[in-house]
């Protein structure tokens, strides 16, 4: 019951590591290359929930300043802003491994890793 | 792609878009939103055109002529804005006390160069999505 | 039997992970230790400073302002490393004549 209930205080911790695990399972067991850019961007989704859930103050409300009111509280402002250029590395980091992804299935003709592992060291051995 | 119910409820649908983008930079520092938002609405007004009518009429409409502009001009405003901080004698990237207008809070046109700023990175995030999206989808 | 594997190991990940997060503050308690002086320093002093009623920009535009730039070159880089990619390595010929990508 203890730990149900410390599990119950943490949800949006636990859910964000959750996902991290299922992102790592994603990119580990697929050989897909796209199925791997996916995994990577649940990883990413899981780091930005993780992040965001640490600024949050229960009762608090958006970090925009009503003016002449005093005793509110607000959200700590930091991590957010933070996470808005992670949001931004991991546009660009999709951008880049998917035009690479397009180059070697032009190359090799499959997304397979496996096969493009194949498929090089065949042509090594000639 | 040659869909005339897309077509049509796109023409209708991207001025309103494109509307709102703007209204989501110019209050960034007001309200919800700002930079990052209103830009990936605006490049999501572009990669609803490029949807629907196709990379070529696309291209007629935004060339990439026009975004490269875009592109590397927001990035040279951003480091301006910093160095007018410098010219006036104090460090890089100083807001009100290097002497930009605060004017009164609430306002459109206050709070030193964060609108500029806001503009700025709205324009770069805009023009980058369109440019990679239609960079991504060109046929080999 | 490779994923019985690694779904074991990843097991093992998030048993520690949550053995970790457990010892966090709750979610949401405020004496949570990153609300700290520093946040309360932008909730108190950001208005008079910049003006700006959104903290989110005032520390995004002004505060860290220099953080933004690295990122929008970030952006930048991202762009040129895609175009070379997808077009220069690709040896489209209308681009290696010295034309506009427009084609």
């Amino acid at each position: 019951m203890e730990l149900i209930k410390e599990l119950l205080d943490h949800i949006n911790y636990v859910g964000s590591a959750t996902l991290f695990v299922i992102g790592l399972y994603t990119v580990l067991t697929h050989s897909n290359l796209l199925k791997k850019v996916i995994g990577i961007n649940i990883m990413e989704t899981s780091i930005f929930l993780f992040f965001v859930s640490i600024g949050y103050i229960s009762g608090g409300i958006t970090p925009i300043i009503i003016p002449g009111s005093e005793d509110i509280i607000y959200v700590n402002p930091l991590p957010s802003t933070l996470i808005l250029t992670g949001i931004v590395v991991a546009l660009s980091i999709t951008a880049y491994s998917l035009s690479l992804i397009m180059r070697l299935y032009k190359e090799y003709g499959t997304l397979d890793m496996d096969k493009i592992m194949e498929l090089r060291s065949d042509g090594q051995d000639e | 792609m040659d869909d005339l119910i897309v077509k049509v409820i796109s023409k209708i649908i991207i001025p309103f878009m494109q509307v709102f983008g703007i209204f989501v930079i110019m209050h960034g520092h007001l309200s919800p939103g700002g930079g990052f938002a209103g830009g990936s609405i605006l490049g999501a007004s572009l990669i609803l055109l490029t949807l629907a009518f196709g990379l070529k009429e696309a291209k007629r409409k935004m060339p990439h002529t026009i975004s490269k502009i875009v592109e590397t001009g927001a990035i040279l405003l951003i480091v301006s804005l910093g160095l007018f901080g410098i010219l006036s004698g104090y460090n890089f990237l100083t807001n009100g006390e290097a002497g930009f207008h605060l004017g009164r809070t609430g306002e459109i046109i206050s709070a030193g160069f964060i609108p500029i700023a806001t503009l700025a990175i709205g324009l770069k995030v805009g023009s980058t999505l369109i440019t990679l999206f239609h960079t991504i989808i060109e046929e080999d | 039997m490779k994923k019985l594997i690694f779904a074991l190991l990843l097991c093992g990940l998030l048993f520690i992970l949550i053995a970790g997060i457990l010892e966090m503050p709750a979610l949401g308690s405020i004496d949570n230790q990153s609300y700290n002086e520093v946040a309360h320093y932008y909730i108190d002093n950001s208005i008079n400073d910049t003006n700006a009623p959104n903290m989110i920009s005032a520390i995004m535009t002004d505060y860290r302002f220099f953080d933004t730039l690295g990122e929008t070159i970030v952006l930048f880089t991202a762009i040129t490393v895609v175009i070379s990619v997808r077009i220069i390595a690709a040896g489209k010929s209308h681009y290696m004549k010295g034309d506009d990508i427009d084609g």
